[in-house]
């Protein structure tokens, strides 16, 4: 269980960028975390691992405080908390297992990561997830090689070898089409009840975070406005969430012929002027 | 890899992919490697004893050395200024002799046999360190900066030149075809078409061929051509090391501020 | 609608405007003193500077035809010259790689590492390889360890300041996975810095074992053994038939060097 508490986080002498958020995730549960861009997802999501540092506030992973902790103490917290990133993150040079055994560096020893003997027990886990999402085939495969879905398999992966308590994932469908998105968001849903993991994504896709998620929360200039289920997600919470900021994906998508009228508009003025 | 057995209990197991996948190879190479090793250290002539009088000669080396010594501070500055002078008329004769031999060395700018003539000169330019090409003019016209400056214009033709070469060749040629379509005779398609493309670099190259040559002017004056590497040699030779370190600092910190000059003018003209 | 002749008149082609004109001359002028100066203050005897090409192609002509008589010799020194310049080569690598490490800006632990590493690879680039070796030669005496050691101190300049700007240039995102993976400091180092520097490193490395072999020829003209201790010798004897086959000698070496560098580079990166 994750439990955040008035979590704030200020660069300088700015407006802080979260103000003072308060969430209570479940295990088995999984929460979509929806905003504009600069809203304060990201940076949320950093914070639990650390690699954003919390001005002030809580964070207690199954009861044990987050926000304190330092220098190897806090390495072995992170082990405990699995990442996955929109830019997939992984080590393009190497080979789909050694990025996916890089999720156990938290664990082993230096010497062993840099002989990358594993232990049987790790390798033996690997392959297993590996099959279970699919790409079991391409163990010794440069991780550049593979396509964008099957990366962010990887990903995915490596993030779950931590056998973590909590599961982050930032925007990761944000550089997938469409198809693999749903993959992915599906492979996310499905590992939260196998696994019984609290799972946080952001996501800017409104329609595939209420398709396959649980809960819905929704952040504006950081802070919490929405928490509710998906089917309480209306148009009065979206513009609450993006009015005035940028339109989400799916509104877009939905309405292509206004957004042509809306151009085609600005248009005349500018030729008006010649 | 190994599969695993039906009721889970052997465990699989995964190297490493080697960099070199052939053991054959790899072992191979590894031992020559070893071989080769003890082979050089074994053939090096090392002179133990005069070897182990270091320790007590660099601590008086470096005891005489230091404070650095201003005294002829006058010596200094005629040695710095003869650099100057080498370093700013070899890189001008450099950089301008550089652009005919970087056209003829130019695939598709020259034709074959000036091709080959224009490409020797750059390869037999760039193939001798400069101190062996200052020896050989100091040989031919004696010592003093003109055998400084006939060495780093050679060094500077060798490099500049190369680099130029490189640029024609990759070239947009659609440019060149224009240009020929309107009937321009071949040194006019040169300076219209060709030139606009390379020059522009060639004020930024001037400018690191001349922090090069300052540099180098301090090296070749070793051998005599001239400068301030002159002056360090008779420091040396006198064992006058205070001074000598007083004009390796004057060296480092010349250096310096053109390294840093040069780096700041190219990136205004960028 | 507007008049033409003005809007003619404004049409004026002018390649370069009124600021950019008066940077160009004032450059150009600048430059044309630089160089007056340069040709009238030169302690330069005139005469001989038109008598140079008669004394160039007098002194070629006494360099032919080259003279094989000590080539034995020549070809020991010549595999001297390079034992000197790879295995300086290889004992660069060993401090380069900590002290590019501590000199870039994205790996380094504190400032004054900073400082320390950038101060190191100044320094070593800012001596000619020949005025370490005239040091070295001093303090260990002529022969070859003065030309490892030299050789070393100026490489490790040339590849720390290189593999450094290849640290600061990665990519930084699984540098942050590794992070959040848990594992410590030299982990995330092996894991996400090695991979994406080591084209760079193999590239960096042939790249200064090829100029060594140049430099290491000419150790020897101060004494730091190699092929340059006979150059030496021949010049100031007079022997320039010799010289002449010593040159010719180094241009095969430079030339098989490069024939060995551009393989290696296909082969390896």
């Amino acid at each position: 269980m994750l439990e955040i508490s008035n979590l704030i986080k200020r660069y300088g002498h700015d407006e802080p960028v979260l103000q003072g958020l308060d969430l209570v995730v479940e295990d088995n549960s999984v929460v979509a975390i929806v905003g504009a861009s600069g809203a304060g997802k990201s940076t949320m999501l950093r914070c639990i691992n650390r690699l954003v540092e919390p001005t002030s506030g809580s964070i207690r992973l199954n009861g044990m405080e987050l926000v304190s902790l330092r220098g190897s103490t806090l390495r072995k917290a992170r082990r405990k908390i699995g990442m996955v990133f929109q830019g997939f993150n992984l080590i393009d040079r190497l080979t789909v297992m050694e990025n996916v055994l890089a999720g156990r560096l938290g664990y082993v020893s230096l010497f062993q990561a840099i002989t990358r003997r594993y232990p049987p027990q790790d390798i033996e886990r690997a392959f297993t997830l590996m099959e279970r999402v699919g790409i079991a085939q391409y163990s010794n495969k440069r991780a550049d090689e593979l396509s964008g879905g099957e990366r962010q398999r990887v990903g995915v992966v490596r993030a779950l070898m931590q056998e973590p308590e909590v599961l982050l994932a930032d925007e990761p469908t944000a550089s997938l089409d469409p198809r693999t998105s749903e993959q992915i968001m599906m492979l996310l849903q499905s590992l939260a009840s196998e696994l019984s993991l609290p799972v946080l994504i952001n996501i800017h896709n409104v329609a595939q975070a209420k398709t396959y998620t649980e809960r819905i929360v929704g952040l504006r200039h950081g802070k919490m406005i929405f928490d509710g289920a998906p089917a309480d997600f209306n148009k009065e919470a979206l513009d609450a969430i993006y009015g005035g900021i940028e339109a989400p994906d799916d509104e877009i998508i939905a309405e292509p012929a206004q957004a042509a009228k809306k151009n085609a508009k600005k248009k005349e003025v500018t030729d008006d002027r010649l | 890899m190994t599969a695993s057995d039906d009721d889970g209990t052997t465990p699989r197991t995964w190297r490493k992919p080697p960099f070199i996948a052939n053991p054959l190879l790899r072992y191979g190479l590894l031992a020559v490697l070893v071989i080769y090793l003890v082979w050089a250290f074994g053939s090096l002539p090392f002179n133990w004893e005069r070897i182990s009088q270091g320790l007590p000669r660099a601590a008086r080396i470096f005891g005489g050395g230091f404070p650095p010594s201003f005294e002829r501070f006058d010596l200094l500055l005629t040695g710095f200024k003869e650099s100057l002078q080498i370093a700013v008329l070899a890189t001008l004769l450099g950089v301008l002799l550089s652009i005919p031999f970087a056209v003829m060395a130019a695939r598709n700018v020259a034709p074959l046999p000036v091709y080959l003539l224009g490409r020797a000169v750059i390869i037999i330019s760039r193939s001798f360190h400069p101190v062996i090409v200052a020896i050989l003019f100091v040989a031919a016209v004696g010592f003093g900066p003109l055998a400084g400056i006939l060495t780093l214009t050679l060094y500077s033709i060798g490099f500049v030149g190369k680099l130029l070469a490189e640029e024609i060749e990759e070239i947009d040629w659609g440019q060149v075809e224009a240009m020929k379509a309107t009937g321009a005779g071949y040194f006019a398609v040169l300076v219209y078409a060709v030139f606009p493309q390379i020059l522009p670099r060639q004020v930024g190259l001037s400018m690191y061929q001349l922090d090069s040559n300052l540099r180098a002017s301090a090296v070749v004056g070793i051998v005599g051509a001239g400068g301030i590497g002159s002056t360090l040699m008779n420091a040396f030779g006198r064992y006058d090391y205070a001074f000598a370190f007083a004009i390796l600092l004057v060296i480092i910190a010349v250096i310096l501020v053109s390294e840093g000059v040069s780096g700041w003018v190219r990136k205004k003209i960028w | 609608m507007v008049d033409q002749a003005d809007a003619l008149a404004d049409r004026v082609w002018k390649r370069y405007d009124r600021k950019e004109q008066l940077i160009r001359y004032g450059v150009m002028l600048l430059t044309l003193m630089l160089v007056v100066w340069a040709v009238k203050d030169i302690d330069i005897f005139w005469p001989w500077v038109w008598d140079a090409p008669n004394q160039i192609s007098s002194l070629g002509g006494r360099m032919w035809p080259p003279d094989p008589g000590r080539l034995g010799e020549i070809v020991n020194a010549m595999i001297e010259t390079v034992h000197i310049a790879t295995l300086s080569t290889m004992l660069t690598i060993f401090i380069a790689l900590p002290v590019s490490y501590i000199a870039a800006q994205n790996t380094t632990p504190n400032r004054a590492c900073l400082w320390l590493g950038r101060f190191i690879l100044v320094s070593s680039r800012s001596v000619n390889t020949i005025i370490w070796a005239l040091l070295f030669v001093a303090i260990f005496g002529p022969g070859v360890l003065a030309g490892i050691l030299a050789i070393m101190c100026r490489s490790v300049g040339f590849i720390g300041k290189l593999m450094g700007e290849a640290i600061e240039e990665i990519d930084r995102r699984p540098v942050e996975a590794m992070e959040a993976t848990g594992a410590s400091k030299l982990k995330v180092i092996a894991y996400a810095v090695v991979p994406q520097v080591m084209p760079a490193f193999f590239a960096i490395v042939i790249l200064r074992w090829d100029i060594n072999i140049r430099e290491s020829t000419v150790l020897g003209l101060v004494g730091a053994g190699g092929i340059g201790v006979i150059l030496q010798g021949s010049i100031d004897t007079f022997a320039w038939r010799t010289v002449a086959t010593i040159l010719i000698a180094i241009v095969t070496l430079v030339l098989i060097g490069e024939a060995i560098t551009g393989l290696l580079r296909r082969k390896v990166i």
